[in-house]
């Protein structure tokens, strides 16, 4: 280590044991502090279904179900998912069957370039966890934490509505 | 992100004795990450805090609640608790960010959120909130966004949250320990204007830690009303909002509570307006009176004068939406 960093600095660089069950595994991990979970799942694990849109927390491209809660994995430190149940877009099928948000944004087209669909869907999945959504309205309300800059809103919104009643709450939800 | 280290204490006294001026607690993260890939927050060291008892909601003696710092956003606004008898509570969080960030984001960090000031989150302009000192462009630029109320020569920022806009209205209460010992601080005092000293948001030490935000028995649960004007129907930031609380005795005020986001370095409230308020009938001449007499000491800058306009009208519309129509959330 270079003699020009700081005794901070260097004690910083300690990576933490993490044991998290990733997607149904069982993941033992070791991490440094500043790893983003978005980050930890792209670039260790080569998971790379949750998407870097903004990394600042403003584009829900990220957001993936933790304890069967939706959050974005941009603003989570890895550090700090120890013991965490965690779900991304990768992990909502069973097998080869999709899970029912899944067919309904294939059969509604709710995406064009695909880039924030997975962050839809597991947001979604998290609305659907959730229980508040009733309405249109209240889908389009409880969606505004992901952006689709082609504006696929109104076919996003279609497709969940249809879906809502068919989604079993994923495990880690109580 | 700078390099930093990382702990998780067990218990609340072991994270304060971690803290330093260079370490920084951390619960959601929603902002304080952020903050640090602008590198506009530069800790040496992070203090997990989510492995603290501080995740539940319990009753007080006098018949408040105590609400635990780590209890999310998300969970504060759907508790039945809150849902029922603090409804302008419940309504100002679910105003605010997005499901996501509200299930990461935590009571105590709420009210540590920093100013979304756009000269404070570019880190190659002067700012004197981030740079004592050195300057402020939103002054003499593009103030649209910033303060109408309270704001001093050298900081036009405004606070960012919704929820304690509500918290402000409520009268919360907000516990927090340090090294010293345990205090409280009303809600009133908790945030500062910016005055020559901007770059200081709170009162907090850099030792002390929120534990409990205590909300009073009176939750003006049956005419309360949270309304938020913003550039998009959601997940924006408040130009101007409005938290009102009124107690009736049939036509007349018996109490009210009154508090403006998005105009000032922090929930502004005007206790004048809130008691000349008392004793009057409710009607719609009433509270253009009471909006008039806020919005009298406002302070615009160049390109935020609409704010003026929009406050006064966000009030009566509050105020008569809690009169009228009551406290249910949607």
């Amino acid at each position: 280590m270079s003699a020009t960093l700081s005794e901070a600095t260097q004690a910083s660089f300690v990576r933490h044991p993490i044991r998290l069950t990733l997607n149904g595994a069982v993941r033992e991990l070791q991490v440094l502090p500043w790893t983003t979970l978005l980050d930890l799942l792209r670039e260790q694990l080569d998971l790379v279904g949750s998407k870097k849109g903004c990394d600042h927390g403003q584009c829900g491209a990220c957001t993936m179900l933790r304890d069967g809660k939706r959050i974005n994995a941009c603003l989570t430190l890895a550090v700090m998912c120890d013991g965490a149940e965690l779900t991304t877009v990768e992990g909502l099928a069973n097998g080869d069957e999709l899970h029912p948000m899944q067919r309904a944004f294939i059969k509604h087209d709710a995406f064009q370039c695909g880039y924030c669909t997975p962050g839809q869907i597991c947001s979604a999945v998290g609305l659907a966890n959730e229980g508040r959504a009733q309405t249109s309205a209240e889908i389009s309300e409880l969606m505004s934490g992901n952006l689709c800059r082609c504006g696929a809103y109104n076919n996003i919104r279609d497709a969940i509505e249809e879906a809502l009643p068919l989604c079993q709450p994923t495990e880690g939800e109580r | 992100m700078n390099p930093f280290s990382y702990s998780k204490p067990d218990t609340v006294q072991a994270a304060v004795e971690l803290s330093s001026a260079n370490s920084r607690f951390i619960a959601g993260g929603t902002n304080l990450l952020d903050l640090m890939k602008e590198n506009l927050s530069r800790p040496q060291h992070l203090i997990d805090i989510t492995g603290l008892p501080l995740t539940d909601l319990s009753e007080t003696p006098s018949g408040g609640v105590m609400i635990g710092a780590l209890v999310s956003n998300a969970d504060l606004a759907w508790h039945p608790w809150i849902q029922r008898r603090y409804p302008l509570l419940a309504q100002a969080i679910l105003a605010g960010a997005s499901p996501q960030l509200r299930n990461m984001a935590s009571t105590g960090g709420n009210l540590l959120q920093r100013t979304r000031c756009y000269y404070f989150y570019d880190a190659s302009v002067p700012c004197n909130k981030r740079r004592p000192g050195s300057g402020c462009p939103a002054r003499s630029g593009l103030n649209r966004i910033h303060a109408i109320f309270g704001a001093s020569d050298q900081c036009v920022a405004t606070h960012p949250s919704d929820m304690c806009v509500a918290l402000a209205a409520l009268e919360a209460v907000v516990h927090v320990l340090g090294r010293g010992g345990a205090r409280t601080i009303e809600f009133a005092d908790f945030h500062r204007l910016p005055g020559d000293a901007p770059d200081r948001d709170n009162q907090l030490a850099d030792d002390e830690l929120i534990t409990y935000i205590e909300l009073p028995p009176a939750g003006f649960a049956e005419h309360s009303h949270y309304l938020k004007i913003r550039d998009r129907a959601s997940y924006a930031f408040a130009l101007v909002s409005v938290a009102a609380g009124l107690e009736l005795d049939g036509p007349v005020i018996r109490q009210a509570r009154l508090a403006l986001g998005g105009v000032a370095h922090k929930p502004w409230r005007d206790k004048a307006v809130e008691n000349w308020l008392v004793g009057q009938p409710v009607s719609r001449e009433t509270f253009t009176a009471a909006a008039d007499a806020l919005m009298q000491n406002a302070e615009p800058l160049e390109h935020n004068g609409f704010k003026v306009k929009l406050a006064r009208r966000a009030i009566i519309r509050a105020l008569s939406d809690a009169a009228l129509v009551g406290g249910t959330t949607r």
